[in-house]
């Protein structure tokens, strides 16, 4: 089973330059998570359905569940560990704490890597929810999500300028 | 002087961050040297005895290192200890497709799977019954031969006062015919175990549950294994909602795995083995007769249920009392009676999902209450304020309500939604409609007979002025971990940010029975309050002896202790807790909470199940749209308030609100979860799901089981009502189950309201809608 070819990808994860090898095929999602020990990408579905497993490749959100490991080859990828640092919250993390926006937290670093981008994006506040729409979560009702991701992109713009 | 109080703050959980920050652990997360990976096989027959099962072809590939199958593991069990009528894996026959026959570990999850393909089994099919009138029609094909009555897994007939002679007396009676679908949990993470035995064969199980104390006992029963011998750690769980409060085949599995192997053995459930798990919300077919006076005062409810039970018994046997018992509040009832039976079907279990048992009589009642209120030309807020049970009262099936702000919850939706100026009054499509309910603040019995109690935390102060927090509760997003820090925090004087709460380890722990029935802050919470006042009072002791002063004059706050009437008077609080450490040695102390056993409940049979310390009111109001065209209801907004006694985190309290209304509107309008079955469908006719599909999963994906999104979500405006309850930490009662009941009602009174038809078998899917409107155009 585990003879099959494997093929050396490099890429670029939260800012620094990575190489391993794996099976074109072999999803990014258990590249990220077995082989690189990257845990804070959470798998709900493994279908694409729940956008638990969000990372930002090439500055744009995708289920890194159907991402096969070759599209990695070359690419700048963000994970949740890329986002803020211990010493500096994002600001979607802080909105996020402010509004109570996690519960049980295994959508939020989906979520929060969606937000991120949407604050990256400067995307006006009522395209939150639209954008959301493909992070599930069971906990909130989504409220408090929305809610936080406006806050942070407003929080944002204003430490910019 | 005053200081700002940590209970009731407007503070988040503080071990979000880590979830945010992607350094939070939950089970999948944990990797262990050496470990293996199971995958279970599961039958594809709805129902079959098991001839033979030959394990070698899958022994023989290469990366297993073990097969386990039934017959290694045959002691039954269940949750309810009465009703043990489960096995790890299947030994002799299989009940529902999906259920357990054997497993595999392997070194890699791909190398388990191929190796569950080469597992040979040799199946006879039975008849498979899927629907309860099958069930009940065919007792003679027994789903489980040790059963006593035929199908029937467990019936309840109560009954108090003279319903019959009240329903003559009543000047309305209003008969319904409701039916309540399945729906499930649909936590975001699978279930997931991992099982390892060290050196002198302690076992230690992590898993995603939201029961470890249970699920030790029953690990100890089927392994035979003693439990001091068993350790059960619980990491962060991503939601679960009920649907992991017993334990299932995976857990087992990987603790024989890893005691068969000697290696660590990990499994994670695919999405599609979390809907076969199941254990989701039971569908209900239900006949209600309410007797009103002319002025709508409730004289009578009589209530006959059936409940499709699926292939076990889960929590069956207290789903099937909560069916009826958890409904004589908060309406006072002259009389009531109510018959329930559940039934096996070769389905997935049902069990507890969020306001167990309770939520689809809930449905019904509100619904009967509006229809009664439309011939009697009372306002339904106004009908549902007559019949108000009051505070301090007994409910006709005698349980002791204490606080209830009931009517407060309805002045706050009444007013928050424009009721007045609106209901019944909107455009044509476009309705509101209102709805009440109530819940236990946790069970007041043990599901095993013990007087042992309910809830024991304990609380050690550091020298460095922070305080650990050790108790059995499992945090499941809900944010029990937070309301300990909460209450030990606000007691001793710290802030959030210092109290380090370690939770839901066997070995670490005292015990708590686990976060179910919505129990955790009222029992929990006074355990811990019992053990940070026992602490407290030591601290504020060792001050006031340095002081000079009494301990009454010592104040714990804002991480100081200070004089009550002279705050230029104060030391650090890690000073404090030094001293007192000097005076009293190590500080540590235990706190516990009993449920109080007199004038709680009845001393009839079954008198004690549905009875609670304490007990929430919720209040909706929903608005919809409906499109005459295509049928499809849309919940435009929900406003929900809720009585829980005291907020001690008021944003978690809304978080719970809110998510308990999307959850609540999902099921109505979109979510269903059951199997392909043969029978009559809603409209009359006839189904065939075709050969060899019956008893396969209607929807197995998050695609087919349909969740709302954000932009399926009704805008939700969710308001704290606070009667405190004598009973609860500083009054507190629950919020997690409360707040999801009377949506789904509310949600059916506004379509009734936009178009007037009535939808009484849910979910309300829009061909139903379509139906109904034709048929009243007929008439």
């Amino acid at each position: 089973m585990s003879h099959r070819p494997v093929v050396r990808i490099s890429c670029t994860i939260n800012g620094v330059a990575r190489e391993f090898k794996a099976p074109p095929m072999r999803r990014l999602i258990d590249v990220l998570r077995d082989d690189l020990g990257l845990m804070g990408t959470k798998e709900g579905c493994g279908e694409g359905e729940c956008g638990a497993c969000s990372i930002l490749l090439g500055g744009e959100p995708v289920n890194s569940c159907l991402v096969p490991a070759i599209q990695a080859q070359g690419a700048d990828i963000t994970t949740i560990e890329g986002i803020g640092s211990p010493g500096l919250r994002h600001a979607v993390q802080q909105a996020f704490l402010d509004h109570g926006s996690a519960q049980c937290g295994i959508c939020t670093p989906g979520m929060v890597i969606t937000a991120a981008w949407m604050v990256e994006k400067k995307l006006p506040a009522d395209e939150v929810a639209r954008t959301l729409a493909g992070n599930l979560c069971r906990c909130t009702g989504y409220s408090a999500i929305i809610e936080a991701v406006q806050a942070a992109i407003v929080a944002a713009q204003g430490s910019r300028g | 002087m005053t200081h700002a109080r940590i209970v009731g703050g407007r503070h988040g959980k503080p071990d979000s961050l880590d979830a945010m920050t992607g350094v939070a652990r939950f089970t999948d997360d944990l990797v262990l040297p050496r470990m293996l990976h199971a995958k279970i096989l599961r039958s594809p027959h709805a129902h079959a005895r098991i001839v033979r099962i030959d394990t070698t072809r899958a022994e023989m590939l290469q990366g297993v290192h073990a097969v386990v199958v039934g017959a290694e593991m045959p002691m039954r069990y269940g949750i309810i200890p009465w009703t043990p009528d489960e096995q790890a894996l299947a030994a002799d026959k299989v009940r529902y497709v999906g259920d357990a026959v054997a497993a595999v570990a392997a070194v890699s999850e791909e190398v388990a799977t191929a190796a569950c393909r080469l597992i040979d089994v040799e199946y006879e099919v039975l008849p498979a019954l899927t629907t309860p009138e099958a069930a009940l029609a065919h007792p003679e094909t027994r789903i489980h031969e040790a059963n006593r009555h035929g199908n029937v897994t467990k019936a309840v007939q109560l009954a108090f006062g003279d319903v019959e002679g009240q329903l003559q007396a009543a000047d309305l009676v209003v008969e319904g015919h409701y039916q309540f679908h399945g729906s499930t949990h649909g936590m975001l993470e699978p279930h997931c175990a991992i099982g390892h035995v060290d050196g002198r064969g302690l076992l230690t199980v992590w898993s995603s549950t939201q029961v470890p104390h249970y699920l030790h006992r029953e690990l100890s029963k089927v392994l035979g294994i003693p439990t001091h011998q068993i350790r059960v750690i619980q990491p962060l769980v991503g939601g679960a909602f009920g649907g992991k409060s017993e334990p299932f085949d995976l857990e087992f599995v990987v603790a024989k795995l890893a005691q068969k192997t000697g290696r660590p053995v990990k499994c994670l459930y695919t999405r599609e083995e979390v809907f076969l798990a199941h254990r989701g919300r039971h569908p209900f077919d239900m006949h209600y007769r309410t007797g009103f006076t002319k002025d709508g005062k409730i004289l009578a409810v009589d209530a006959k249920s059936v409940l499709d039970g699926g292939a076990y018994s889960s929590f069956g046997l207290v789903t099937t009392y909560y069916s009826g018992q958890l409904l004589g509040s908060p309406y006072a009832f002259q009389s009531y009676r109510f018959d329930s039976t559940r039934v096996y079907t070769n389905k997935p279990a049902c069990g507890p999902k969020r306001g167990h048992g309770s939520v689809q009589p809930r449905f019904a009642i509100e619904v009967q209450l509006d229809k009664a209120a439309r011939a009697l030309g009372i306002d339904p807020i106004e009908l549902r304020r007559r019949n108000f049970i009051g505070e301090n009262s007994q409910t006709i099936n005698e349980f002791h309500i204490g606080s209830s702000g009931f009517l407060e919850c309805l002045t706050a939706v009444e007013e928050a939604s424009g009721w007045k100026e609106r209901h019944g009054k909107l455009p044509r499509g476009r309705g509101l409609g209102v709805a009440g309910s109530t819940y236990i603040s946790g069970t007041n019995y043990c599901i095993y007979p013990t007087e042992l109690p309910q809830s024991g935390v304990q609380i050690c102060l550091d020298r460095s002025g922070r305080i650990r927090v050790f108790a059995g509760t499992s945090d499941i997003g809900q944010g029990s971990s937070t309301m300990l820090a909460v209450i030990a925090a606000d007691e001793l004087g710290v802030e959030l940010d210092d109290v380090r709460v370690i939770a839901a380890d066997s070995d670490l722990c005292p015990v708590d029975l686990g976060a179910y029935s919505s129990r955790i802050t009222l029992m929990a919470g006074n355990a811990c309050l019992n053990a940070a006042r026992d602490l407290a009072g030591k601290v504020r002791d060792a001050v006031a002896t340095k002081w000079g002063c009494t301990k009454r004059e010592v104040l714990l706050a804002g991480r100081r202790a200070q004089r009550l009437d002279n705050p230029e008077v104060w030391m650090p609080i890690q000073e404090a807790f030094i001293l007192a450490e000097c005076a009293f040695g190590t500080m540590g102390a235990t706190g516990s909470y009993q449920t109080p056993k007199e004038g709680v409940h009845g001393e009839y049979r079954g008198g004690t199940i549905g009875a609670s310390p304490a007990y929430s009111f919720t209040a909706h109001i929903a608005e919809v749209s409906v499109d005459e065209e295509t049928g499809e209801v849309t919940v435009e907004k929900v406003w929900c308030a809720h009585d829980c006694g005291k907020a001690l985190s008021p944003v978690l309290v809304e978080g719970q609100i809110e998510g308990s209304c999307y959850m609540g509107a999902g099921e109505t309008v979109m979510e269903s979860h059951g199997v392909m079955a043969s029978g009559l469908r809603t409209d009359g006719q006839r189904r065939d799901p075709g050969p060899g599909k019956e008893g396969l999963l209607a929807a197995s994906s998050l695609l087919d089981y349909r969740m709302p999104t954000t932009l399926d979500t009704p805008e939700l405006h969710a308001f704290i009502v606070e009667k405190p309850d004598p009973r609860g930490p500083h009054g507190a009662k629950e919020a997690g189950e409360g707040p999801l009941h009377s949506v789904i009602p509310a949600i059916c009174n506004a379509i009734f309201d936009a178009v007037g038809v009535r939808i009484d078998a849910l979910p309300v899917a829009p061909e139903k809608v379509l139906r109904a409107l034709r048929e009243a155009r007929k008439s």
